[in-house]
């Protein structure tokens, strides 16, 4: 059953560590091996203190954190939309938080959040649940 | 040389720049930049079999423990017809149709300069294990605001029944110095 969400409401927080090995990973389950997030050198040649997080990644855990706002179904996220703000380091909290912004026919469209010690990770970040259809099959 | 020669220039070298900052000569070919007249440009579609394990290994490394993404049973009682993959497990079977267009020549990316701008993706039909994925894209937009570029790509990825998975636009930024 999906848990109530009401325009204002907040959904539940996700924190997240990655370790320092996550982004080696990231890049083999995704296919991604750009040097920027597996080798520190190329990371400070292009002008970073070291090596960042796959983009990508931390829309994993935006859609991770919003299934589970809306009760663990992924049929409920029907949309995203987002623009990527700031690099994310490894080693470091990453804190997905939202709010509804205003619930329809259609499901529920939550402004969401990603930080890293207070740094917007996203912008303009925008998802939408669809909520309480009978799926069953 | 050549166009110096044309425009009344002295017939010598330029000397080489002392910084950065100094225009280069005109000898000197501009950096690459992304080519706005292949907007609209087609790739064929690649197809991706979903597997059992793929899945795993994403959700692990998203850090997702829905038992829907692991157990069989859990999933099909759930009312799918196999393991579900997570939504955004959409990065990893279009990413061979992704990589291809970012790699294309023709469009000039400078890859040491481009870095994720925005995503945007629409979800359908869930994708289950065993499902047969194609991926299409096309160029949806190159241009140009102050000195970065932009690189619209938009997907459409269907599974083996022609029903439509995923919808998503993938926006690259080329940076300039």
């Amino acid at each position: 059953v999906a848990p109530e969400l009401e325009p204002g409401k907040r959904i539940p927080e996700l924190r997240v560590t990655p370790d320092r090995y996550l982004p080696y990973r990231y890049a083999g389950a995704s296919g991604d091996f750009n040097p920027i997030h597996l080798d520190p050198d190329v990371a400070r040649e292009a002008g970073l203190p070291g090596t960042v997080l796959h983009g990508l990644y931390c829309v994993g855990l935006i859609a991770r954190a919003t299934v589970d706002a809306a009760g663990g179904d992924p049929r409920a996220l029907r949309r995203m939309r987002l623009q990527f703000r700031a690099m994310a380091f490894p080693e470091q909290e990453i804190v997905i938080a939202g709010s509804v912004q205003d619930v329809g026919e259609a499901g529920a469209r939550i402004e969401v959040h990603a930080d890293q010690r207070e740094r917007a990770l996203v912008g303009k970040a925008e998802v939408e649940l669809e909520l309480g259809g009978d799926r069953s099959s | 040389m050549t166009e110096r020669m044309q425009e009344g220039a002295p017939e010598r070298l330029p000397p080489p720049p002392s910084t950065d900052t100094e225009p280069l000569p005109p000898s000197v070919p501009r950096r690459v930049e992304p080519d706005p007249t292949k907007t609209g440009k087609w790739y064929r579609p690649y197809e991706y079999e979903v597997s059992r394990e793929k899945v795993r290994e994403y959700a692990k490394v998203i850090g997702d423990d829905n038992l829907l993404y692991f157990d069989r049973d859990a999933a099909r009682a759930a009312g799918f017809r196999d393991i579900v993959a997570p939504p955004t497990f959409a990065v990893i079977y279009s990413v061979s149709a992704i990589r291809k267009a970012i790699f294309d020549p023709e469009l000039q990316i400078d890859m040491t300069r481009l870095v994720h701008g925005g995503q945007e993706f629409d979800w359908f039909e869930p994708v289950c294990v065993g499902d047969v994925i194609a991926t299409a894209l096309q160029v949806g937009d190159i241009y140009q605001k102050g000195d970065l570029w932009f690189v619209v790509f938009e997907t459409v990825s269907t599974n083996q029944e022609d029903q439509k998975v995923l919808d998503a636009k993938w926006t690259w930024i080329i940076r300039g110095t």
